[in-house]
């Protein structure tokens, strides 16, 4: 019934930092209640247009609106509320690195709520296991590898049930059985609370396939596209069939390029001494 | 024409940076201390940080303390002996170790030992979007980091300079009374009789300030790494830590200043 209510809407959105341009006039809905995927080239700006429905970037120009608001001009008070329902996996997990696991998985718990300590720890373990990381409990995020700090993070992103859920890339570094296992997660969490907003930043083409259910993709901070996977998949735009059939733009003819023949020289020697 | 101006363009434009910088700093620790009564979760935090801050400064605190008051005991008596009045070291010793020096070295003290911890662990949490994910999870990021610390300095500066104080008397003591044979009870007795109520407030106050500015100025240089315009990623943060260390001290030694000629 609040469907709507969670609606996320780009409108001509300009964004960047400081001076230097990001993200170019870009319009989209990300619906409620569907998983919607965003596509792009490494440094496209997926991420940047992320941090912008955090609230933690504000646009050059243009709007960001959740439920038809502009989040940067609520109240304060109403802000707040909605970054409490807000779930953010960021690129690199961003997990405080002087809290073990699950302290940091149940920091937007412990943190708002007045609750005991034994309840806080089966809410992180909860979440911890539906990642498979539940034997890591007491480990420090820099005693895990890239991947397990991404799940963990993963993990603290859905244990307050937000409304919204915002994945930067949950499945890069990943092999590919976690990656299916992290996609699974995210269908189940989908159809769990079907009404939840779910976006997720991807360049896995696999897992696009299977939660993609709108798509947009980016290319050097413009939208190019946004629309049904189906449609994606249909399109004959060239550069959208190089990204979806995995070529480089300019295959077999990236340009070689001779070593500056005292570099190569030096090299030889080093080498072989 | 342009060119002429040049110079006084770009002083005019170091001066507003430097004066938005005092005024950001300003804000930054008001906010600090704001949000130190938002909530009892401080409470576990500011220990965790007067662990850090006080007790694992606590010894070097005691060897400084102890060598400062022997170099003052040394230094005092071959001045005192030249007007034949070394009974009175005992008063040089304790008043410049209440007034100045226990406050002033304690700080300085702190800021080399947790200052620059504070910049380098708040810089390494800003660069690698932790501060961001505290506030996407609706927690204050200078509630979180920043008041605990406050309040953890607050507390221990000035208790660390009170054992700075006693220290250095003792240092005083081992030099000028047991290497220099000045008569013990002269040396106690013009300490007691020359530290006024007024000296012991005064060096209180300044350590509670000089708790104030380190912490801000530190916590504020890591919060603020990514904004550099000098560097950016982990080197940022190795800038920050240094900047954070030296405006410290140097505003350590103004505040000193001010304070004093406001005390005397
Ligand atoms: N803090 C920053 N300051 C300046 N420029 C930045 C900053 N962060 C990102 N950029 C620039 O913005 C552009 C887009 O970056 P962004 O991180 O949004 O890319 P991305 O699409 O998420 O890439 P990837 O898939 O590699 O994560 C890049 O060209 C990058 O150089
Ligand atoms: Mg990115």
């Amino acid at each position: 019934m609040y469907m709507q209510d969670w609606d996320i809407e780009f409108s001509h959105l300009d964004a960047g930092y400081g001076a230097r341009r990001v993200l170019r006039d870009v319009s989209a809905i990300l619906p409620a209640g569907k998983i919607s995927v965003i596509l792009g080239e490494s440094g496209s700006g997926k991420s940047t247009l992320l941090r912008h429905v955090t609230g933690l970037s504000r646009p050059l120009g243009g709007m960001v609106r959740i439920g038809g608001r502009d989040i940067f001009a609520l109240p304060p008070a109403e802000f707040r509320r909605l970054r409490r329902q807000t779930g953010v996996l960021f690129q690199d997990g961003a997990l405080l690195g002087a809290l073990n696991l699950a302290q940091n998985v149940a920091l937007p718990l412990s943190e708002h709520l007045a609750l005991p300590e034994h309840l806080l720890r089966e809410a992180a373990l909860r979440v911890l296991a539906m990642v498979g990381l539940e034997a890591f409990a007491d480990y420090y995020p820099n005693q895990l590898s890239g991947g397990m700090r991404k799940r963990a993070g993963l993990a603290r992103a859905i244990v307050a049930e937000p409304r919204i859920l915002l994945c930067d890339e949950p499945t890069s570094g990943l092999d590919p059985v976690t990656a299916a296992r992290m996609d699974e997660l995210l269908l189940s969490m989908h159809a769990r609370y079907p009404e939840m907003t779910l976006v997720v930043v991807s360049h896995d083409l696999a897992g696009f396939r299977i939660l993609a259910e709108h798509v947009l993709v980016i290319r050097d901070g413009g939208l190019i596209f946004a629309g049904t996977p189906k449609s994606l998949l249909d399109s004959r735009d060239a550069y959208l069939r190089q990204f979806l059939e995995r070529r480089s733009g300019d295959a077999g003819q990236t340009p070689h390029r001779p070593m500056n023949h005292r570099v190569h020289a030096e090299l030889v020697k080093w080498l072989t001494s | 024409m342009a060119n002429f101006f040049a110079p006084v363009v770009a002083l005019g434009q170091r001066g507003i940076s430097a004066a938005v910088a005092v005024g950001d700093t300003t804000v930054f620790m008001l906010s600090g201390l704001a949000h130190m009564f938002s909530g009892v979760r401080i409470f576990p935090r500011t220990l965790r940080q007067l662990y850090v801050i006080g007790y694992k400064s606590f010894f070097v605190i005691l060897l400084i303390g102890v060598f400062c008051g022997m170099v003052l005991g040394l230094q005092g008596y071959y001045t005192l002996v030249k007007f034949g009045s070394v009974g009175l070291l005992g008063s040089a010793v304790s008043l410049s170790l209440v007034r100045e020096l226990g406050p002033v070295l304690t700080a300085i003290m702190l800021t080399g030992r947790a200052g620059s911890s504070m910049a380098a662990e708040i810089g390494v949490m800003r660069i690698t979007d932790q501060i961001d994910a505290l506030e996407v999870m609706d927690i204050n990021p200078v509630a979180y980091l920043v008041s605990p610390r406050l309040l953890a300095a607050m507390i221990s500066f000035p208790l660390l300079t009170a054992v700075f104080d006693v220290i250095g008397i003792i240092g005083g003591y081992l030099t000028g009374v047991l290497m220099l044979n000045i008569n013990e009870g002269a040396y106690f007795y013009r300490i007691s009789s020359s530290v006024t109520m007024p000296d012991l407030t005064g060096g209180f106050v300044k350590s509670f300030v000089f708790g104030l500015l380190v912490t801000t100025v530190c916590c504020r240089q890591g919060y603020t790494a990514h904004r550099r315009g000098d560097s950016v990623g982990p080197e940022a943060v190795g800038n920050a830590t240094t900047s954070a260390v030296v405006i410290s001290c140097v505003l350590i030694l103004a505040a000193d200043y001010v304070l004093t000629s406001f005390l005397l």
